[in-house]
């Protein structure tokens, strides 16, 4: 039903702290955003920009084609569901689902029929009578969502919606909302979480905030394929992308990087003859490592300090002479090796990654 | 969970200074009730905690006057009743002030001129003389008696009526009332406000709020008089009136109404206003159906402090509302009763009574909200 277009927008508090810096963003109409990062890098106030509860200190926020800067939250055609639920604690059910509508004067026949046609989208029908207090902890957010829904948004916003419900919960929930869209799809919807589980799962685009600035925005599997910057590629993946510091040794197609003094690597991407010799980083995900026999199939060779068994998979955090940081590798299934065990990594060419001083792909 | 299960020396300990303090906290006023129920006689001559056994009175009444006298053979006997049909039983009796209990109930007293007296113990006498009786006074007789317990709503009948209680047990609920309402009212405006809202100047009104907590109310007495009987003048009505002393309540009230429950109501959880806001709900809708609801154990327990301490107000009624019959309060009037009945225990203690049994119906009704809505706002 709408586009969200942000440009040029910013939040500076009163204090001079500028916690959004320059925000341009375009949202097509039936997208779901999902708003991922660590927290403080401005993705909640970003949201709450958007749905008019905090003012917009530059540049210009359009719903629908129109200019919102200065239109109230109720009059944005958005609806949002918060962290905590925000259920009034004194009404029932029905009524916390009914509010806005009563508000807006809407005759009782409609309300009435709206909230029993959102509350059995939901599955609520039957606690309709009750306060919020008698429910568990996913029929409250499911309420809070069907709140949002009988106000018939253009947008809905999610801020962390899941993140006070349990393991389990969460990810019944985190699906029920990926069927709410899928029974919506006219509807955009911006998600905001630091979990990038449900990013990755829940996202059409995925928009990875840092202090304030855009890091990348693309569907979710761009962003773990080809990160833009270490960041992204920190951030997206668990655990982390292995970042090792590299010089340049030879340009063109392919580049060969040294790691250490003994070992260097060659990557099927393209630098320019201007790179040479320069610094950069050299990227690897820990599933794209696999240990192979001997040191000539691999490229990376260390001991293994540390091993972590999680059953379905294996974790070693070898030791590289000449790095800095120990090298994590994940094998699927469990492992034979043992502490101080010499060992030899591969990879697949095409899942190396190369990052430039200034931290950026040069796979553009 | 499982160390407070187990009886421990410590909670025997907690149990009895719980109930040492129950019975130290009850005592007084159940006292001053079974006092004010009590007969005047009764109470005049033993405590109220004797009020269930019967109790021993000296008296002393008059017999007969000679003229009822009646002639049986050679004596003249005069017949009576002590007690006069009230219930009681007579120990001993005499005939001289000097020695009032010479003899026991049964025995036959030798008086003068071979005269004699006899009294039983329900109080029956006869009084026999050789000689006719003479005078027209009959012949004192002492006598101590057994008299029961009894218990009347005589005392209140005289405060309510003859006392001008029930006049001024109305004038009190007439301050008290509107003098707990407005301040609320007023306050819980200005707490949402002052929590919620933003606008220049805010916190420059907060510590405005919180710096008129400490200012007393002495201090603004006469002040406030001056200008109420200015503005009173201007109007051209009484400066001592009901408005003006609600006024003045109000405004002795506001500053730590504002603060009580602005502390409550800024500690609701934002995101519930935020979503309300959302949800298209003006200021005035969030005030009316979020803020008011949820704040209401703060309210009610405002609403007991401010009652009670208008209730018991003395000086600020003395001074705003003035001591003529229609005005006076119930504070007032038993200040008066203080002085001109202040050996009339009875009119004492069951004014007392009636002036204590709205704060406590009050405290007793909104008890459960005063510990939650103390409580609130200062643990989130």
């Amino acid at each position: 039903m709408a586009d969200v277009k942000l440009t040029h927008v910013k939040k500076i508090y009163s204090n001079k702290v500028e916690v959004l810096k320059d925000i341009n963003l375009d949202i097509k109409q039936g997208e779901f955003i999902v708003f991922v990062g660590p927290s403080g890098c401005g993705k909640s106030t970003l949201l709450r920009m958007i749905s008019g509860l905090e003012d917009i200190s530059a540049g210009t926020l359009e719903i629908d084609g129109q200019v919102v800067n200065d239109i109230p939250p109720a009059l944005r055609g958005i609806a949002m569901v918060f962290q905590s639920y925000a259920l009034y604690p004194h009404m029932t059910v029905y009524d916390n689902m009914a509010f806005s509508l009563q508000i807006a004067k809407v005759s009782k026949d409609d309300v009435d029929q709206q909230v029993r046609k959102a509350a059995e989208m939901l599955q609520l029908t039957p606690y309709l009578d009750r306060l919020p207090k008698a429910l568990s902890g996913g029929q409250r957010q499911r309420v809070a969502i069907g709140r949002a829904i009988v106000r018939r948004p253009k947008v809905f916003l999610f801020d962390e919606p899941l993140s006070n419900l349990d393991a389990a919960l969460r990810v019944a929930t985190r699906m029920e909302i990926a069927n709410l869209k899928e029974s919506m799809p006219d509807s955009t919807m911006i998600y905001v979480t630091h979990d990038q589980v449900e990013a990755m799962t829940l996202a059409d685009r995925i928009v990875l905030l840092s202090a304030g600035n855009i890091e990348q925005v693309g569907s979710p599997l761009e962003l773990y394929e080809h990160p833009a910057n270490v960041f992204v590629a920190k951030f997206i993946g668990s655990p982390a992308m292995n970042i090792l510091p590299c010089r340049i040794e030879k340009t063109g197609e392919q580049t060969e990087v040294s790691l250490s003094a003994k070992m260097s690597v060659t990557a099927p991407i393209t630098t320019q003859a201007s790179e040479q010799s320069k610094a950069a980083f050299f990227g690897i995900r820990p599933e794209d490592l696999s240990v192979v026999a001997s040191e000539e199939e691999g490229f990376l060779s260390g001991t293994v300090s540390f091993i972590e068994s999680l059953g379905e998979a294996t974790l070693l955090y070898v030791q590289v002479p000449g790095c800095e940081d120990m090298v994590i590798a994940k094998e699927s299934g469990t492992l034979s090796i043992q502490r101080g065990e010499q060992v030899h990594l591969s990879t697949a060419p095409e899942k190396m990654h190369l990052f430039d001083d200034n931290e950026l792909s040069y796979r553009r | 969970m499982v160390a407070s299960s187990k009886r421990t020396p410590l909670t025997f300990l907690v149990h009895a200074t719980v109930l040492f303090l129950v019975v130290l906290w009850t005592i007084p006023t159940a006292g001053l009730f079974i006092s004010s129920i009590r007969d005047k006689d009764q109470l005049s001559v033993s405590g109220w905690w004797t009020a269930l056994s019967t109790s021993e009175q000296r008296l002393v009444t008059r017999a007969y006057e000679p003229k009822s006298q009646v002639q049986q053979g050679d004596r003249f006997v005069i017949r009576g009743n002590l007690l006069e049909g009230g219930s009681g039983e007579i120990a001993r009796f005499g005939f001289s002030s000097l020695k009032p209990e010479a003899y026991a109930v049964g025995d036959v007293a030798e008086m003068k001129k071979g005269r004699t007296l006899q009294v039983n113990a329900n109080g029956d006498y006869v009084l026999s003389s050789p000689t006719e009786w003479k005078g027209s006074r009959g012949q004192r007789i002492f006598y101590t008696a057994e008299v029961p317990p009894r218990f009347t709503l005589d005392n209140y009948r005289e405060v309510l009526s003859a006392e001008g209680l029930g006049q001024s047990f109305i004038n009190s609920l007439t301050v008290t009332i509107p003098a707990t309402i407005i301040p609320i009212l007023v306050a819980a405006f200005a707490a949402y406000a002052l929590a919620w809202m933003r606008f220049p100047g805010r916190a420059l009104l907060i510590a405005g709020v919180v710096g008129l907590l400490v200012v007393p109310l002495q201090m603004s007495l006469i002040p406030l008089l001056k200008s109420y009987n200015l503005i009173g003048e201007f109007f051209g009505v009484g400066s001592k009136t009901y408005v003006g002393i609600w006024l003045a309540h109000t405004g002795f009230g506001l500053p730590l109404a504002i603060y009580l429950l602005r502390n409550y109501i800024s500690g609701l959880p934002g995101e519930i206003i935020e979503s309300a806001r959302v949800d298209g709900a003006s200021d005035f809708d969030i005030f009316r159906k979020i803020i008011l609801p949820l704040s209401f154990p703060a309210l009610a327990s405002f609403a007991i402090f401010q009652f009670l301490w208008v209730w018991n107000d003395l000086l600020i009624a003395m001074v705003f509302l003035g001591n003529n019959q229609e005005h006076l309060v119930l504070t007032g009037q038993l200040r008066e009763l203080l002085g001109s009945r202040g050996g009339n225990w009875e009119i004492l203690t069951a004014s007392a009574f009636i002036t204590i049994i709205i704060p406590l119906l009050v405290f007793f009704s909104l008890q459960r909200y005063l510990v939650r809505g103390l409580l609130a706002g200062s643990v989130k």
